[in-house]
């Protein structure tokens, strides 16, 4: 299992990877936001923290249709559904290892971003709290639809469009959490634990599902 | 041990491809499917390989390791693909595929290097797999059976891109891991070069 962690490790981070592509996506969404909106420095950090959630959200979907496709492409997939194993433990370590690749670099790269978008010290760390808490649910989730489009020739439009819906409260309470740490009233932790919560029961229920999907992918 | 399959059939969309398969092998042999394209052998070995249900028949394994709950957990398969990752080194592929399968009980897997040399591939483990030739990769898919060790092999076109070189040099390899006590089902269009075996004659759609 190990093996199998460092493995996709080292091919995301090699040539082809999705390391550097999600980190650039999200540096590129994030960056054009300023020239749309205008020059506006404080409508700029009122919505930084959502523009940086969203941009996380649609850089962490870029790269997910690879998960498993690339594993049935040169025939790994096979393999791996053969061993004693549990399926969903290879699952499972997978997606950890997919979110360590693409999902980390990305939290690491949003206080550079939130600088972009003018937003005050508390701001950022509480985006890159609530991006560290709630980015593996989207990779979670998104194994289900890589899982069920592995078999697909051009399966990445619609994984982005079968897990964006499963990913709005993720959303929603990633942003709610941030805006109720720098706005005084609301509290910070009712909608922290909740990002939590969805993405400890999406660690849960999403390898069940996506392994499902693969043993029925078979053909 | 030996391994079973009882009236094994198969379908693909709405005709049966395979009808009535069974045959038993005990440690040692080895079963050859003929046939021409398109007559269900790869269905037959991914069938054997628990990637394809069975329409009906049954597979078991008869006085092997109790823990074992599906005969594919004890088998190789080597399909037309070789399950390699280009970007990763030979070195790395392999030794992935060593720790990530580990060894089935009663027996054990040989090094990296080693199976490299067994091959005739000694020198280039530490070249990304994506440059080697078509052949070369296929030499090292098949060093992936002696990293880990499963005492049933299956062969999808083995031998599909070799030389005549390799050829024997896959028959030396098979026929060691017949004299250990393994089990061999092998699809192929050319003889492997084995002794005794069993075979089986695949004829196609049956309607």
């Amino acid at each position: 299992m190990i093996a199998l962690f460092f493995r996709d490790l080292k091919l995301s981070v090699r040539a082809g990877g999705g390391t550097m592509i999600g980190v650039l996506f999200f540096m590129t969404v994030v960056a054009v936001v300023p020239f749309g909106v205008g020059p506006d420095l404080n409508l700029l950090s009122r919505i930084g923290p959502a523009m940086l959630w969203i941009g996380a959200l649609l850089a962490s979907l870029l790269g997910l249709d690879r998960l498993f496709q690339a594993e049935r492409e040169d025939g790994s997939l096979d393999l791996l559904l053969m061993q004693e194993t549990p399926l969903l433990m290879t699952v499972f370590v997978k997606c950890a290892a997919h979110w360590a690749a693409t999902g980390l670099p990305l939290v690491i790269a949003s206080p550079l971003l939130g600088l972009f978008m003018n937003m005050n010290e508390l701001a950022i760390g509480a985006t890159m709290l609530t991006l560290l808490a709630g980015t593996p649910a989207i990779t979670f989730i998104g194994a289900v639809g890589a899982a069920v489009a592995v078999a697909l020739p051009r399966g990445g439009l619609l994984v982005s469009i079968l897990v964006l819906p499963l990913a709005i409260p993720v959303l929603i309470f990633g942003v709610s959490a941030v805006y109720a740490a720098i706005e005084d009233p609301a509290p910070f932790l009712p909608p922290f634990m909740i990002l939590m919560a969805i993405t400890l029961f999406f660690a849960v229920i999403g390898p069940v599902a996506a392994a499902a999907a693969l043993r029925h992918s078979a053909d | 041990m030996r391994l079973l399959a009882e009236g094994l059939s198969a379908r693909r969309g709405e005709d049966l491809i395979f009808n009535d398969i069974s045959f038993a092998l005990g440690e040692g042999d080895a079963l050859v499917v003929t046939g021409p394209n398109g007559s269900g052998k790869s269905t037959l070995l991914r069938v054997l390989a628990g990637l394809l249900r069975a329409e009906s028949g049954r597979l078991r394994i008869e006085g092997g390791p109790a823990e074992i709950a599906h005969p594919y957990e004890l088998s190789h398969y080597l399909g037309h693909r070789n399950a390699m990752k280009q970007e990763l080194t030979v070195r790395e592929n392999l030794s992935f595929w060593q720790h990530f399968m580990g060894d089935s009980p009663g027996g054990s897997g040989i090094d990296v290097a080693a199976a490299a040399e067994a091959v005739g591939l000694a020198g280039i483990t530490h070249l990304p797999f994506g440059y080697l030739s078509a052949g070369q990769q296929r030499r090292m898919a098949m060093a992936k059976l002696l990293v880990a060790y499963r005492p049933i092999w299956l062969l999808d076109e083995p031998t599909a891109a070799l030389d005549a070189g390799a050829d024997r040099l896959f028959a030396a390899l098979v026929t060691a891991h017949l004299e250990r006590g393994g089990i061999i089902i092998a699809a192929t269009h050319q003889p492997l070069g084995l002794g005794s075996t069993q075979s089986l004659q695949m004829k196609g759609f049956t309607h």
